[in-house]
């Protein structure tokens, strides 16, 4: 398209620079001063401050506890998103859409709700299952295990939802082939299934990652906030900034953004990579 | 769950191997972490009753929260509508400098940590923050009051309708709108004629997946609300301090009210978006 064709359904240079300004104005209001903001916090009191809060005994617990629940949650919703995608994507079955909107209930559900349901269930003195705990003497509300539960349920559909439409989009032919030549179930998915999707499911074990490590109000609920015990990054972060202690709240909070920011351009990679995929 | 996956299944697809394992595994997985723990909220709430689950869905606090919830999800969810639209028009069709920048920053939202995004926005709206000091003068108050919650649910769902709209304008036949051009439709009569009825199925999908989103957080507007009780308590915090206050009933009542709405909003979202993509197909 060159030339006058172009020019009859373009706006003016004036409308454009005007539409632009209005776009990047609320861009930089809404999302980039709110992001350089936590990191001149951070450094606001110095470098000392900074280091100090970052390595505080207690800030390094949480730090441990959060690292803890991303061993533990991960690969337990990978395996669940993988089972999931190639169940959905490679057949043909009744009740796809429904099973798709199920995989999609935790995403609509406020987090608070999420961390109440594992209280109804495990809490010793409110739980349906307090009696059988207590007569073990198993801990999971305001312990490591509550949170878990709490943080598998938030982040369940990650990587379900990365792999599904890759997944459909592809369809089976290679799968077919594979199998057709005498491979086995598991040599196809290694070799045909897995280096197919390596970019969704990247990018969706990325994005479990860092909700993991940023979930609030669920784990929130189920925590109980016993310091060094069952607090993880986002409270410690919540108890520093309520204490009034904001540089090191920003100094915490400067950590998590870092996640965050890898994360983006992970995203940014692997999207222009399924791209690409889906047009060859 | 042998009989039901079977009975799921209408053709075999080939020779590919391992449905009942991964359709097994995945419902089991489903019932034993979703469907079971959500289960809970209905059982408990039928356990109190009809007249007393309704004298606390009735009640001053609850009712107030609900409607601020609401109103600022209703709100912010209408203004990342404008801008969101007009994010993605000028991200597709203008050229300016730092565009790769801005369009791989607009999902910074879903990556951030709510908390993060709370002291981050609470900080700079308060009234000695950088922003909230240029909005002093003109006696606007963001930070603790209803604004300074709608602030919060605005950044929290912004990517939403920017990422609904962005392939839709993307995959939009510039001829069309040139048929429009030579027809003499002047470039706004063509934006509301021709290119708003297309985008107008990706603006609803992303609205309603804003305002649930909004309905649900926490995180970001516990810090920038005050949590005023009737004021600026919005329903998630009211949940939350039921259940501090050992008030499980109260609480599992009021989380029940929260889930039938999701439910409701999940169930239209999804009926949208299937009619939305089969539409054309036909």
């Amino acid at each position: 398209m060159v030339g006058n064709e172009k020019r009859a359904i373009r706006e003016s240079k004036l409308v454009q620079v005007i539409l632009t300004s209005i776009a990047l104005l609320f861009f930089a209001l809404m999302l980039l001063i709110p992001l350089i903001s936590v990191f001149v916090k951070a450094f606001e009191q110095g470098t000392g401050l900074y280091v100090a809060a970052i390595t505080d005994p207690i800030a390094w617990k949480a730090i441990k506890l959060t690292l803890m629940t991303i061993i533990v949650t991960v690969p337990i919703n990978t395996i669940f998103g993988l089972t999931a995608a190639w169940a959905v994507a490679k057949f043909k079955f009744q009740g796809k859409n429904l099973f798709i909107t199920f995989i999609d209930v935790p995403f609509s559900i406020s987090p608070v709700v999420a961390g109440l349901i594992f209280v109804l269930l495990f809490s010793t003195s409110h739980g349906l299952l307090a009696p059988l705990l207590n007569a073990w003497g198993i801990k999971i509300i305001f312990a490591p295990p509550g949170i878990f539960l709490a943080t598998l349920f938030v982040t369940l559909p990650f990587v379900a939802k990365e792999l599904i439409p890759l997944m459909e989009a592809q369809g089976t032919a290679e799968e077919e082939a594979a199998l057709t030549l005498g491979a086995s179930g598991w040599k196809t998915f290694w070799l045909i299934t897995i280096p197919n999707v390596k970019w969704a499911l990247l990018y969706g074990i990325m994005l479990t990652t860092a909700r993991t490590a940023g979930e609030f109000g669920a784990v929130s609920v189920v925590s109980g906030h016993i310091r060094g015990l069952t607090n993880t990054l986002p409270l410690h972060v919540e108890i520093l900034y309520n204490e009034y202690k904001f540089s090191a709240a920003f100094a915490v909070a400067s950590l998590l953004t870092l996640i965050a920011l890898s994360n983006l351009i992970v995203k940014n990679i692997a999207r222009r990579k399924i791209k690409q995929q889906i047009k060859v | 769950m042998n009989s039901i996956i079977r009975s799921l299944r209408i053709k075999r697809n080939g020779v590919i191997p391992g449905f009942g394992i991964t359709m097994g595994f995945s419902l089991l997985y489903l019932t034993l972490l979703v469907l079971i723990p959500l289960s809970m909220v209905f059982l408990n709430s039928t356990k109190i009753g009809p007249a007393e689950f309704w004298s606390i869905a009735s009640s001053e606090r609850v009712l107030a929260s609900l409607k601020i919830s609401f109103s600022t999800s209703f709100l912010a969810a209408a203004i990342n509508v404008i801008f969101g639209l007009l994010l993605a028009w000028v991200l597709e069709r203008y050229e300016f400098p730092g565009k790769k920048l801005v369009d791989g920053l607009i999902d910074l939202p879903f990556a951030l940590p709510t908390a993060v995004a709370g002291i981050s926005l609470t900080t700079l709206y308060s009234q000695n923050g950088w922003i909230g000091r240029l909005l002093m003068p003109l006696g606007i108050k963001v930070s603790y009051t209803p604004l300074g919650i709608i602030v919060a649910l605005v950044f929290i769902s912004f990517p939403f309708v920017v990422r609904t709209v962005q392939p839709v304008l993307e995959g939009m036949d510039y001829e069309v709108e040139e048929a429009a051009a030579c027809l003499g439709a002047t470039r706004i009569q063509t934006f509301y004629r021709v290119i708003l009825p297309e985008l107008l199925p990706a603006l609803i999908t992303g609205f309603a997946l804003a305002f649930s989103r909004s309905l649900g957080e926490y995180g970001s507007v516990v810090f920038i609300s005050g949590n005023m009780p009737l004021k600026t308590e919005i329903t998630p915090l009211l949940i939350r301090t039921k259940l501090e206050q050992y008030d499980y009933v109260g609480g599992t009542a009021v989380a029940a009210i929260m889930l039938m709405i999701s439910f409701i909003l999940l169930f239209f979202i999804n009926r949208f978006q299937w009619w939305a993509s089969n539409r054309h197909k036909r």
